[in-house]
């Protein structure tokens, strides 16, 4: 933050239209009332996931001994935590399946969502207003509320313990999101284009396929990043279907498996959360901006 | 509804009397859009609005893991209601979810004006503040758990050292405590979402606004409160109410730090209908317990829904 440009003018010139009134702040003035504050504020957000490093990283005797070690530091990091994980446990197993069912049921929201969005914003066959509001309804219903009668209902169905317990339910969360994403990036696209396919004789599926999908990438992008995080982030209907230790999800498993009695192997948790949590880091760091657009486009719509 | 109009079909002026009923399946703006919408519209109720209505039929019976039950009645409500740990979670889930939404208001809207300011590595800090919504909830809340460990807290250790306490602090292991100690948890989880959500509402307030209202004489908070505030005020009202119906139904977080405990004090309405009905196998009575939280929920939509129309007022005609 030092570096930052002493002079006002070099500040407004530097950056662009957002500058506002900055120019009028002097530098002291900034670190008080803006560096401080957002530092503290960041500083709290992301020490959690340091102490999870560090934790996942520190010889095991080191960590229930506070007082000769550091615990804020380690010099002698064991990668021993992981190695279990890995290689001692079913964490593999449960990677793989939190993945599957993830991009699974990713994949089919959103072949789903593309045919509805497309459908609200561009057939408007009777009552496409009204299914578009429904589809906003569904957005409001929590699984909290759900998962004692769809428990039912998967059992029925005789999915109980399956990945399709998963695979199904979760595009209900899915789809009312990522419909109403896309039907927001579809709007952007002119109509004009459809009408002179439309007039060159091109169904509606070609107009689908071969205009309206390519334009919508950027949109296709941030509704499937954005449903794989909800998926991975999934927690109650995974807790409530699925009862068999190998076919759980990460977020389930890591709770029931490394909490044996009252001793809890925190390298082991740190361990496995930290390894649950970096394929979406990752992802997330690639596509931020993709990102960033999910969010607050399904806010603005 | 002038892109009705525009919309109008370009076919309509080429349209055949004799089509076929296959062919009026495969081109009636109608059944074509019935469709396209079936794919979402068969998820949705076989998953969504179907469960939805079982679940208001179960709360009505004395269905258990592997009876259907039958009809009850209220029984299951009257029961509920005059039971103490159901008043107690009611309360908890309350005051969690009003506490919980006004911090995190506050400290979003404060986090997304510091963001506002023209500041080197914005784009890094934005991505950065991000992370905590990005890692799943549980895996943070079991890194929370260990911040909480009663013996082992780094915090309790640090406040140690720093001679400001002189024993361990008992994060979860206390009523008042557990409470803060969950919402201090939900509040981290949820800030980045409302700061960066209400940062893009800040970006579109034109920054030639201040610089008028300032040569007028207004102050920096006459500024926020008569320029930022109104403009931000439907965005407030959708971000907002996503966030309390979230935590009104938060589930992981508790199930994760306390399971409810100590001693029923961070009980929420989530955790008791799972407790009630999937370890209790009282699925009756957990339909109850969980149909009960519907009403406060539909209190959320309306807000969100009054905050949407007073966007449209806003915007005037072209609300598209």
């Amino acid at each position: 933050m030092s570096n930052s440009p002493a002079t006002p003018s070099a500040v407004t010139a530097k950056n662009d239209d957002s500058v506002g009134m900055t120019y009028l702040a002097t530098l002291p003035q900034q670190i008080v009332t803006v560096y401080t504050p957002l530092l503290l504020i960041v500083f709290v957000l992301l020490f959690p996931f340091y102490w999870m490093v560090i934790t996942a990283l520190k010889p095991k005797e080191h960590l229930l001994d506070l007082e000769t070690h550091n615990p804020f530091w380690t010099w002698s990091p064991t990668f021993e935590h992981i190695n279990d994980l890995l290689f001692k446990t079913d964490y593999p197993i449960w990677l793989w399946n939190t993945m599957l069912i993830s991009v699974a049921a990713t994949v089919l929201s959103l072949i789903a969502s593309v045919f509805a969005a497309y459908a609200i914003t561009r057939i408007r066959f009777r009552g496409a207003q009204m299914v578009g509001g429904l589809i906003f309804l569904a957005y409001l219903v929590p699984p909290s509320i759900l998962f004692i009668p769809l428990s039912t209902v998967i059992y029925q169905y005789g999915l109980f313990d399956t990945p399709f317990a998963l695979i199904l339910t979760y595009p209900t969360i899915l789809i009312p999101f990522s419909t109403w994403l896309l039907m927001g990036y579809f709007k952007t696209i002119p109509y004009e284009l459809e009408e002179c396919a439309l007039m060159d004789g091109a169904s509606r599926w070609q107009i689908m396929t071969k205009i309206i999908l390519p334009l919508a990438v950027p949109g296709l992008i941030s509704a499937s990043i954005f449903c794989l995080t909800l998926c991975w982030n999934e927690f109650i209907y995974a807790l409530t279907f699925i009862n068999t230790t190998s076919k759980k999800t990460v977020p389930v498993a890591i709770l029931s498996a490394f909490t044996d009695g009252d001793q809890y192997r925190w390298g082991s948790l740190m361990a496995g959360a930290l390894v649950g949590s970096l394929p979406l880091v990752i992802l997330y760091a690639f596509f931020v901006e993709h990102y960033v657009s999910a969010m607050t486009g399904a806010v603005k719509e | 509804m002038s892109d009705t109009l525009a919309g109008a079909p370009p076919r309509a002026a080429i349209a055949i009397p004799e089509l076929t009923a296959w062919q009026a399946l495969r081109t009636n703006r109608n059944w074509l859009g019935f469709w396209f919408m079936l794919p979402a519209i068969a998820f949705l109720v076989l998953f969504l609005v179907y469960p939805l209505g079982l679940g208001m039929w179960l709360s009505f019976t004395d269905a258990k893991i592997g009876s259907a039950g039958k009809f009850v009645g209220l029984d299951n409500y009257e029961w509920i209601i005059g039971d103490s740990k159901f008043q107690g979670a009611v309360f908890n889930t309350l005051f969690y979810t009003f506490v919980a939404s006004v911090i995190k208001f506050a400290v979003g809207l404060y986090l997304a004006l510091l963001l506002n300011e023209n500041m080197p590595f914005k784009a890094l800090i934005r991505a950065l503040i991000l992370i905590p919504f990005i890692v799943p909830t549980v895996l943070s809340a079991i890194a929370f758990w260990w911040i909480y460990d009663p013996t082992f807290s780094i915090v309790s250790w640090s406040l140690r050292k720093m001679g400001w306490i002189s024993g361990n602090i008992n994060f979860l292991g206390d009523a008042w405590n557990s409470r803060w100690s969950v919402i201090f948890a939900n509040v981290w989880r949820g800030v980045p979402f409302i700061a960066i959500t209400l940062l893009a509402g800040l970006q579109t307030v034109s920054p030639s606004l201040y610089e008028a209202a300032t040569l007028d004489g207004a102050t920096r908070w006459q500024n926020f409160r008569h320029i930022t505030y109104p403009l931000l005020t439907p965005i407030i009202a959708v971000v907002m109410t996503f966030s309390v119906l979230f935590t009104f139904t938060d589930f992981q977080l508790i199930k994760v730090l306390t399971n409810g405990g100590p001693a029923g004090a961070t009980e929420l309405m989530a955790t008791m209908s799972y407790n009630t009905a999937i370890l209790g196998g009282r699925i009756g009575e957990g339909a109850a317990i969980s149909t009960a939280m519907v009403p406060f929920l539909l209190g959320a939509i309306m807000i969100s829904w009054f905050g949407l129309q007073r966007r449209k007022w806003q915007s005037g005609e072209n609300n598209e």
